[in-house]
């Protein structure tokens, strides 16, 4: 089996996220990247599968210089090669245009499986993965929490709102994935060792057949008018617990009219 | 006014209070046009889309529809694009609206904007408002390319009637090859008790690692159950597996946005507080002063949960009566 897993590399959770006044995009250089911490759930679903029944996972991500430490982290996992699409065309790149660089990347290389993290957490979307499975005409097998692969029959269970839905299809098929499917492994010291020798293929959009000017800012489909911070809010009432304090709050939610 | 496709989302055959937010929202940039997929159809569903401003109700309802997930949906919309020439066409921020408008994008060569809180014309624009990075941000956004595709969040928009005599129109669609390739075969409901859904209640009781235990966490039922609020959890409480995962709130659980949140047991971690942070009422209790989640309270208690939640529950219970 071969499995493809589509990873971003994102500014760490931790940080406070802003839109930079020039040109309304996230400012990615002031935070740490990390790798989406929903996409280490894909890699490790990956390569629970390959370990029981054999194959070889590769890894895609697209992202500017920097981003080849997330690929280099997933292999590190235990991944065997990377896919590392960069190219200052792609700056700014909306969610549509992502979806087509990814699908051009799958496209032609005999992927049996692709899986995502479900969302992102700088853009918070969950789009892409449904883009792509548009785009490649593949089965749509997302929001897994479970995932099983017999020959080429893939089922998932679906998260939905008052539980999940079972879902089946034949391979090729995209996939993605919710952090309750599995526990991500940390890269161990030999893993990260093994992964600096490991293959890495950096591709430019040209590289995938695609026209730049298809691509990047000046080509998205949405874009921001105007952004403000949220006005902050007023300070609250605060009281310390001296036996009385779940009365306070019921005297509180009274004079809120909740009760 | 052009028309504007709203996506109806329903259980059982009931329209989904978030479906009339859809609806309201229509309003406010032309005529709203419900969109129904899938069987079940009923004379009380199509009376209801019209009480909040539907002037037509399209309905595929072959049973083919609900067997595949979300390819479907979208090849309705894109067909009702191509026939009805829209304005706009708005789907519920659930995880299959946004995928449903995600597949629609590619079809229809259009732009999309996602968790839209609010919809507003500008001359023949959609401006849509989104609240981005856990609240802390207000975004406004139009789409540059095609009709534009936009998913509302739930609870952001007030429901406001608008009556209207809904025209039931039948839609044909036959699905493609690549809409049928994943199939539905089974449906497992969790178990659910009588409270209201997590992402449409009014109020909000949560705990987190402050409750201590999965027992711990009856403490949290009860003062929900006198307020008739749904429960919530932190991540550590359901990853600690003390409450369902599907009552997470925070990055990478449901987003809540109810006139009411009471936090107990929570430090407000910046991934916690991107799930609740603009609801309109914050109530903490928490025995650290320094907690961050104190920064959001509208009103605190310093103190142990487990002696101000019940004496809580208790007054509430003493002044309903
Ligand atoms: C990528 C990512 C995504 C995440 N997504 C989410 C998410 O979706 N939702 C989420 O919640 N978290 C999420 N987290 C985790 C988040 O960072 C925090 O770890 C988590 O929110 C902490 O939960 P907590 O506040 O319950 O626990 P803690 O931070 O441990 O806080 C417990 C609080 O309880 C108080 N307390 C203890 N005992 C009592 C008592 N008897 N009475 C009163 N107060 C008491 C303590 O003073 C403390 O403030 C995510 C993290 C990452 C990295």
């Amino acid at each position: 089996m071969k499995i493809a897993v589509c990873v971003k590399q994102v500014p760490d959770t931790w940080a406070e996220k802003k839109l930079r006044e020039a040109d309304s995009r996230l400012d990615r250089e002031s935070a740490d990247g990390v790798m989406n911490e929903l996409d280490e759930y894909a890699v490790e679903e990956a390569l629970q599968l390959i370990e029981a029944q054999g194959g070889e996972v590769v890894i895609i991500s697209m992202g500017p210089d920097r981003a080849s430490e997330t690929v280099r982290k997933a292999l590190s996992m235990g991944a065997d090669a990377g896919i590392h699409i960069v190219d200052d065309a792609l700056g700014g790149s909306d969610a549509v245009a992502t979806s087509a660089v990814i699908a051009a990347a799958i496209d032609g290389r005999d992927f049996d499986l692709v899986i995502f993290g479900s969302e992102s957490t700088d853009a918070r979307m969950s789009v892409v993965p449904a883009m792509v499975a548009e785009r490649l005409g593949w089965a749509q097998l997302t929001f897994a929490q479970k995932v099983e692969v017999s020959g080429s029959d893939v089922t998932i269970e679906r998260v939905t709102e008052n539980g999940f839905a079972t879902v089946t299809a034949a391979t090729p098929a995209v996939v993605s994935v919710v952090e309750k499917i599995n526990e991500p492994r940390y890269p161990s010291f030999k893993g990260i060792m093994a992964a600096k020798k490991k293959p890495v293929d950096t591709l430019s959009v040209a590289d995938l057949g695609l026209d730049a000017a298809a691509v990047g800012a000046a080509a998205a489909w949405s874009a921001v008018n105007d952004f403000a911070a949220r006005p902050p809010k007023a300070a609250g009432t605060i009281v310390t617990d001296e036996g009385d304090g779940g009365v306070k709050v019921a005297e509180y939610l009274t004079t809120q009219k909740f009760i | 006014m052009g028309e504007v496709l709203v996506l109806v989302d329903e259980v059982d055959g009931t329209v989904k209070k978030s479906t009339t937010e859809l609806l309201t929202a229509a309003r406010r940039i032309g005529d709203p046009a419900a969109v129904w997929v899938g069987p079940g159809i009923s004379d009380a569903a199509i009376a209801t889309l019209g009480e909040f401003g539907a002037t037509k109700v399209y309905v595929a309802d072959s049973e083919d529809l609900a067997k595949h997930p979300v390819a479907p949906a979208a090849e309705v919309l894109a067909q009702l694009m191509g026939e009805a020439a829209p304005v706009a066409v708005l789907v519920p921020s659930t995880a299959d609206g946004k995928e449903t408008a995600a597949r629609l994008a590619i079809k229809a060569g259009a732009g999309i904007i996602t968790d839209a809180v609010d919809l507003a014309a500008d001359g023949d624009r959609v401006v849509a408002t989104q609240s981005v990075f856990g609240g802390s941000t207000i975004v406004h956004s139009a789409v540059t390319h095609g009709v534009p595709i936009i998913t509302v969040r739930g609870n952001a928009i007030a429901p406001e009637a608008a009556p209207a005599t809904a025209a039931r129109q039948d839609v044909t669609v036959t699905l493609s090859d690549s809409a049928r390739k994943a199939t539905v075969t089974g449906h497992t409901a969790a178990v659910k008790g009588g409270r209201p859904d997590l992402a449409e209640a009014q109020v909000v009781v949560s705990g987190g690692r402050g409750v201590g235990s999965a027992d711990g966490f009856s403490v949290i039922e009860a003062l929900a159950d006198t307020l008739g609020a749904a429960v919530g959890a932190s991540r550590a409480a359901t990853d600690a597996g003390w409450y369902p995962h599907q009552f997470q709130v925070g990055q990478t659980g449901k987003t809540v946005s109810p006139q009411l949140y009471i936090a107990n047991g929570i430090s407000g971690a910046i991934q916690h507080r991107a799930g609740m942070q603009t609801s309109k009422t914050i109530v903490v209790v928490n025995k650290d002063p320094e907690a961050p989640i104190f920064e959001l309270a509208d009103y605190g208690v310093v103190g142990d949960l487990f002696a101000v939640v019940p004496q809580l529950t208790e007054e509430i219970g003493k002044r309903s009566n």
